[in-house]
């Protein structure tokens, strides 16, 4: 009869270190909930085995090869206790442990918990020990394949990229990241970290011009990607680019979006407060009519942000607007949405 | 201009009124229930969870249900040698616990448990050449360790002993072309890293750096649908975004920019009748990290049934009042 299956059923049991006569030298101590406890709590058996027997090598500050192995045990219960990945630490250079196998390890474990400012942190000071950045891009690639917006391995990659000067391939990372996912905001802040740091935006900004309104061509209602156009304009200003509101005019026709509005907005409002000596002043009403008429549409449109929309005409209004008493005033909307308690929040 | 928004749905059922006596009762038991499997993995963080239970216990009036020496004797046993203080006896000192600490203090007016000195000693000691502050020894760099750095000395009126104008150059470093900030330089803007950062700029009297309509409307673009808030583009909201992006709002003069009837609703249908507490968005398990921030959300809208909460301590104002220190807002 076949009875390797028999075998197969019966799972590893986990031998309690109070239970290994390997560990009978050491005192466990157990969890201390202060001077005064309200009660004691009843842990799952395991957990409060593995972090007596911390505690005990802690105390002791024991340096030793079965320290090392229960703090991966601890880990694995608990990899958010900082204290047990500082007490690895400490042992890894104690004991001078394998450093590649620690990698293969924080590996592991970032892979289950990608999540966890420790294990994150753990890992680049192992790459700075061993000065080796060679695995990195690729592993965060993975990580990111998995949740392409996880906080942690973006400020991995970028210290990585920074501290290692791995730029070359990093444009073409985020585009690709761009095409699967155009709304990736992490990806874009990515865009604008490469560009910032090896040809700037003079000679790009053509470019990154394009590449913003292809995307936006794409997708229209994608709050990052006009974040990011805006953000690129913003230090030479909006209306110093020629040629660019007319596109932006073009673009609404067919691909409008509160974003879009916003961005013509901006435009409008960068004309009036740059505007040449030479420009009428009946032009510049004209400007401050469309940006006006904006705002409008926008505080009936997006009503979640009307406050902000009825805000900006105003601001915009009393900053450019003709002293014409037959101008009419902005409209409000009459029946506030917002409970009476506002009144005091905004004075 | 419809797409499909990353949102939630808020039942029709979902809760609508504030249930604080079910809140202050869930706070009041945390902790206390035997094999409390969730309570013991959160050790690591044991000073903070303190803070956040107290900090909302005193929001809602009921501080007194809590055992004030136990805690102030547990602080005493957290302080280490080198001044800093750990998340629980047996653990690392830490930035981030450090400042728990001594915002637990305040609450209780017992500073004087800690060598003061000490703790200054320690936070000096964490601030790296460029400005910035590492958590701990282990020299992790984060803006948000640079807000726990002012925020605890600003409370224990100690600010003049790093260098403010190096820590404020750093911060403004991590300032990105969106308006927001990260947590270190070229970092994603996010919404708990920009409440860190305006906070900071609060406490050291820097907010005018701030492009404030900018960041405001950044910050205003985290409200969905739904009325919730979400921490960066396309994310889901949290209830404890009502925290970080509301309390950034007001620091910076803006938090009339958000719909307050919309948000409010949204908070509220994050409560759980059953347990009391709130959860991160309606329907999931509550926590005490959420019921604070939900608490003190409510309390910025304006909620009268709620202290008043101050936007860049997330501590009660009467406590702030009673040691002298009302940081800057912008209006």
């Amino acid at each position: 009869q076949d009875t390797t299956f028999l075998s197969q059923e019966i799972p590893p049991v986990f031998l309690c270190f109070r239970d290994r006569k390997e560990w009978a030298d050491l005192e466990p101590v157990p969890q201390d909930d202060g001077p005064n406890p309200v009660v004691k709590i009843a842990y799952s058996e395991k957990f409060s085995d593995v972090y007596d027997y911390f505690r005990a090598l802690l105390k002791n500050d024991e340096r030793s090869e079965r320290a090392f192995a229960l703090t991966s045990e601890a880990i694995e219960l608990n990899a958010a206790n900082y204290t047990v990945w500082h007490y690895r630490r400490v042992l890894l250079q104690a004991l001078s442990k394998d450093l590649r196998e620690e990698m293969r390890y924080i590996t592991a474990i970032i892979e289950e918990q990608p999540k966890n400012y420790q294990v994150w942190h753990h890992r680049r000071m192992v790459v700075e020990w061993l000065n080796d950045p060679s695995e990195e891009l690729e592993f965060i690639a993975d990580i990111l394949s998995q949740d392409a917006k996880n906080y942690h391995a973006w400020q991995h990659r970028q210290w990585v990229i920074q501290e290692y000067k791995l730029w070359d391939d990093e444009l073409d990372f985020v585009e690709n990241l761009l095409e699967e996912d155009v709304r990736n905001n992490s990806a874009w802040n990515q865009r604008h970290f490469v560009i910032s740091h090896t040809s700037g935006f003079s000679d790009a900004m053509e470019r990154e011009i394009q590449y913003c309104l292809y995307q936006i061509k794409k997708a229209p209602n994608n709050e990052s990607a006009w974040n990011y156009l805006k953000g690129i304009l913003q230090p030479l200003g909006l209306s110093a680019q020629p040629g660019l509101l007319e596109r932006v005019l073009e673009l609404k026709q067919t691909h409008c979006s509160p974003y879009l509005l916003a961005f013509l907005f901006d435009c409008y409002e960068d004309a009036l407060e740059n505007s040449k000596e030479n420009v009428a002043e009946e032009e510049q009403q004209k400007t401050l009519k469309k940006a006006l008429e904006i705002c409008q549409l926008l505080a009936q449109e997006d009503t979640i942000r009307k406050e902000y929309w009825l805000f900006l005409g105003r601001s915009l209004k009393n900053k450019h607007g003709s002293s014409d008493p037959s101008d009419e005033p902005l409209a409000d909307d009459p029946e506030p949405s917002v409970p009476v308690s506002e009144q005091q929040e905004m004075s | 201009m419809g797409t499909q928004v990353k949102d939630v749905i808020i039942k029709p059922d979902a809760p609508s009124t504030l249930l604080l006596d079910k809140h202050a009762d869930y706070i009041a038991a945390y902790g206390s229930k035997k094999d409390d499997y969730e309570y013991t993995l959160s050790e690591y963080l044991r000073m903070s969870g303190i803070y956040w239970g107290l900090t909302v216990m005193d929001l809602m009036g009921q501080l007194p249900r809590m055992n004030r020496q136990e805690i102030i004797d547990f602080i005493k046993a957290c302080q280490h040698e080198c001044g800093g203080i750990s998340a629980s006896i047996g653990h690392d000192p830490h930035l981030l616990y450090t400042l728990s600490a001594v915002q637990i203090l305040c609450l209780y007016d017992s500073v004087d448990a800690l060598d003061v000195d000490k703790v200054v000693e320690y936070i000096k000691g964490l601030q790296q050449e460029d400005g910035s502050f590492a958590g701990d020894k282990w020299g992790e760099i984060d803006t948000r360790f640079s807000f726990c750095a002012v925020a605890t000395l600003a409370l224990l009126g100690k600010m003049d002993t790093i260098n403010v104008d190096k820590a404020v150059e750093f911060v403004l470093s991590c300032m990105n072309f969106d308006g927001g900030f990260g947590c270190r330089p070229g970092s994603e803007s996010h919404a708990g890293q920009i409440y860190c950062c305006s906070g900071f700029l609060s406490l050291t009297g820097q907010l005018h750096q701030v492009n404030a309509d900018l960041l405001g409307w950044w910050l205003c673009e985290r409200q969905l649908p739904s009325g919730g808030l979400n921490g960066r583009p396309e994310k889901l909201p949290d209830v404890c975004y009502s925290w970080w992006v509301l309390a950034s709002l007001k620091i910076i003069g803006r938090i009339h920019w958000i719909d307050k009837a919309k948000l409010r609703s949204f908070i509220l249908a994050c409560q759980d009748e059953e347990t009391g507490g709130f959860a991160d968005r309606p329907g999931d398990m509550v926590d005490p990290f959420h019921t604070l921030f939900g608490v003190a959300g409510l309390s910025l809208l304006g909620d009268e049934q709620i202290k008043p909460v101050n936007p860049v301590l997330c501590m009660p104002e009467d406590v702030l009042q009673r040691i002298n220190l009302q940081p800057d807002l912008l209006s």
